[in-house]
């Protein structure tokens, strides 16, 4: 068993109105960032999983979010994972 | 005199006058805590409003995996009659029982004022008392109470009758097609984002939300089992 760390970021769906990134938006307007041309907000979450391997870090996280982390309806995830040995 | 069950999670804040317009209509209400499993041969279980475990992750994300809401789920596969009020709705969202899910408010503020509510469903085990049309004046107090559904769904929702709330004169969070309450397949689940709990007698500013308590009542045990076959059978021609 090796650690490792997956990183989850869950995002409301594109097709989803984001209230929260479109105040964001607004703000960075307002202080001068004129470059920004759409802001999304969505959470990052970070675990310490113990797994044989990277894969299945990976399919269990995958497993995580698909029952609790993410809400399908609503919300897409990305994960990313580090660690475990041989690398 | 139907038995009700309502359930307490850690964060439940309306579960006192939701048991007590329970008992106010004639229904026999007793609390279940969310660690008991035993629902008490309940005819009708109330998920109230509040704060399950803060809200965190997502409104009703945790509380959907509690311990009781197994036999919740159970109790509702089996045709029994579940009523979820706002963060009850967005529980009985995230445990699948209802379709869609409920988002923070377009408008992103939190939401406690009346809002305006036409009754669109009246085959169900909380809205038989109301007249198809009826608009009602109920509060809401929600900052998550915008809710969402894949445009298909949507569709399927107002082509199988199953919108039982809408909101009229206004759209206060920004809901898919006004949605202020809907019901499952079978009619038997009902998620609404209003609390008929807090208009339910005149010293209340108003009694639009009793007759969601007295609807449970009004409703015959034996009666049900058969709206509910009937109903399928009329959807399954659709």
């Amino acid at each position: 068993m090796s650690a490792f760390r997956v990183e989850v970021r869950v995002m409301p769906r594109a097709a989803l109105l984001d209230p929260q990134g479109q105040a964001v938006e607004h703000a960075l307007h307002a202080l001068g960032f004129g470059e920004v041309a759409r802001v999304r907000m969505g959470k990052h979450l970070v675990l310490e999983v113990k797994a044989a391997s990277r894969d299945e870090a990976l399919a269990r996280a995958r497993a995580m979010c698909d029952r609790l982390l993410a809400n399908p309806v609503t919300e897409d995830y990305e994960l990313a994972v580090e660690g475990g040995a041989a690398r | 005199m139907k038995r009700v069950a309502v359930i307490v999670f850690p964060g439940s804040n309306c579960d006192a006058e939701t048991l007590a317009a329970a008992q106010a209509a004639g229904s026999d209400g007793y609390f279940v805590w969310h660690r008991d499993t035993d629902l008490r041969q309940a005819d009708v279980v109330i998920l109230p409003g509040g704060f399950s475990y803060g809200d965190y992750l997502r409104s009703g994300a945790i509380a959907r995996f509690s311990k009781v809401m197994g036999a919740v789920t159970e109790h509702a596969r089996a045709g029994g009659a579940v009523l979820g009020i706002c963060n009850g709705f967005q529980i009985l969202c995230e445990a699948g029982l209802l379709p869609g899910g409920l988002m923070r408010n377009a408008g992103l503020r939190f939401l406690s004022r009346p809002v305006w509510v036409r009754v669109e469903q009246t085959d169900t085990p909380f809205t038989c008392l109301y007249d198809k049309g009826e608009v009602l004046e109920v509060p809401v107090a929600h900052g998550d109470g915008r809710y969402v559904v894949e445009p298909r769904t949507a569709a399927e929702l107002e082509a199988t009758d199953r919108v039982v709330w809408r909101y009229v004169r206004d759209n206060p969070n920004g809901s898919t097609h006004e949605i202020a309450g809907v019901t499952n397949a079978s009619r038997n689940v009902v998620g609404i984002m209003p609390h008929p709990e807090r208009r339910d007698a005149p010293a209340l500013g108003g009694q639009d939300g009793a007759r969601v308590f007295h609807s449970m009542e009004a409703r015959h045990a034996t009666q049900h089992a058969v709206d509910v076959r009937a109903v399928d059978d009329r959807h399954l021609r659709v």
